[in-house]
């Protein structure tokens, strides 16, 4: 079984009405690695995102973690049963955290695993203790979310996320509401989650953060993947044109903000 | 003639008595129309059709129909089918479940309201649906409703007043009663009125703190 992918997207296809958003995409993720999806607003990447934990249902397509179909065809009841121990291995960060605002920061991290794992209290206020130092938001434990800025809030999100011991991470612009400032704390702390091996599926329009930390960038446009391939050769030498505009538009962009 | 408040002294303990079988009742109301109102507004909006479609029957019996009316069917009505209610009992449910209907328009509108993203980011942690409107969404939507189900609640023990007609002894009845002895009306109704003010500024402070309360969680 050594050769079965971790993660493995066939034939992706979702459409809203006319509108095709993805259009017959397959992709494959392995264990450990890191892979930027990239490319113009509209193209399809949250939905492609979205479509990994079900969220957005595809259309027709699979998605496969470790072997198991994610989005299998079952009555529903049965299906809510699958799809939720699912999503418990699959971590989600938002581009606007959708933290719990009538809960603590510890609440928040430890109101899944209570739930779901039935962790006792003791237990996982341990896990919480640990899941925020590990995102540097110890001190901040018995705060409400109204009560930090927004890198904060991101960062209580992914010790959200992290606290149900996921084997999948997948965030969605995870930085794109943050002030510039606050950007380079969250993107640390996916730094550190990258040093750690874990598996992490990462929309950004961050092209510095997805060339020094993504093994692979796919590059999408018009619900189609245009291009992927280590960073070097996808930033450094695109073959598709599609590509090469959208990187000197949004290098130059890049270039122009930094200035 | 003139006004002569000097009978009242003698009635107090009656009224206080009053004032506390008021209070009782609004409580137990309250407490009552504030669950079932919850309760409600998940039946209307995710029961299936052979729970809602009775549902909103009876929330339209509930609304459309004299709060007076109500409490007669329920304390005098009901009598008829062998159930034979203690009247502060017919009282709280008729009360309860007429300000119910009232909190769960609140609720369903609030429910509705809040951001998509909470039920997403509950549901992608691997919370069922159900768990999720149970732990995140009704407790913000219920908070957001606060002060619109504060001025429910304060409606609610001003219409207390009513259940006086079906012999429960709150404070109007035992202004009545004062009066039949003393021919005093307007002595009586205006230390009752001055009374109920009291109790209305008690519920109001209790409804600023609740919302102080749930200030930062917002
Ligand atoms: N719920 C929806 N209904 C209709 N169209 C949608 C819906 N969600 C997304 N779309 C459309 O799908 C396309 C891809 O959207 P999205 O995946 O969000 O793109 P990206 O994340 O790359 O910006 C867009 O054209 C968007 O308007
Ligand atoms: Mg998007």
């Amino acid at each position: 079984m050594t050769d079965t992918p971790f993660v493995q997207i066939r034939h992706a296809q979702k459409a809203y009405g006319e509108l095709e958003v993805l259009k017959d995409i397959s992709l494959t993720v392995e264990r450990g690695e890191i892979v930027a999806i990239i490319g113009p607003s509209g193209s399809g990447k949250s939905t492609l995102l979205r479509a990994i934990n079900d969220l957005d249902p595809l259309t027709s397509g699979e998605v496969i973690l470790e072997g198991v179909q994610v989005n299998k065809q079952l009555p529903h009841r049965q299906y809510e049963k699958h799809i939720n121990e699912m999503r418990q291995q699959i971590g989600m960060v938002f581009q606007h955290f959708n933290l719990f605002p009538h809960l603590t920061v510890r609440e928040n991290v430890t109101m899944a695993p209570k739930l779901l794992k039935g962790l006792s209290s003791a237990d996982a206020d341990k896990l919480a203790e640990e899941q925020l130092a590990h995102v540097g938001m110890s001190e901040r434990i018995d705060y409400y979310p109204s009560q930090l800025s927004g890198g904060q809030k991101q960062r209580v999100a992914i010790a959200r996320a992290l606290a149900m011991k996921p084997k999948l991470m997948l965030f969605d612009e995870a930085t794109s509401a943050l002030d510039p400032e606050l950007v380079e704390e969250v993107n640390l702390v996916m730094k550190k989650l990258a040093e750690e091996h874990m598996t992490m599926i990462i929309v950004t329009h961050e092209m510095d953060f997805a060339a020094s930390v993504c093994d692979r960038v796919i590059f999408m446009d018009g619900g189609v993947v245009v291009e992927e391939g280590p960073p070097s050769v996808v930033f450094q030498n695109p073959t598709q044109e599609r590509t090469q505009n959208f990187l000197r538009k949004h290098l130059a962009q890049y270039a122009e903000g930094a200035k | 003639m003139g006004l002569d408040f000097s009978v009242v002294p003698s009635y107090a303990d009656a009224l206080l008595l009053g004032v506390i079988w008021t209070i009782a009742i609004t409580v137990a109301s309250a407490v009552l129309s504030f669950f079932g109102g919850i309760l409600f507004a998940v039946i209307a909006l995710y029961a299936p059709l052979v729970l809602r479609l009775p549902f909103r029957f009876f929330a339209w019996l509930f609304m459309g129909t004299p709060l007076l009316l109500q409490l007669f069917l329920i304390y005098f009505g009901l009598v008829e089918l062998g159930i034979d209610l203690p009247a502060f009992v017919a009282g709280v449910i008729g009360l309860g479940l007429h300000f119910a209907v009232y909190n769960s328009e609140l609720i369903q509108t609030a429910i509705l309201a809040v951001d998509k993203g909470q039920m997403e980011a509950a549901r992608t942690l691997g919370l069922s649906r159900g768990q999720a409107l149970v732990r995140v969404v009704i407790p913000q939507a219920v908070r957001d409703v606060i002060p619109p189900i504060g001025n429910n609640m304060i409606a609610l023990l001003k219409d207390s007043a009513l259940v006086s007609v079906i012999g429960v002894s709150e404070l109007t009845l035992s202004a009545q009663l004062a009066i039949g002895r003393t021919y005093r009306p307007f002595e009586f109704y205006a230390v009752a009125a001055v009374l109920y003010y009291v109790i209305n500024l008690g519920m109001e402070a209790v409804l600023r703190r609740i919302e102080r309360r749930t200030q930062l969680s917002r």
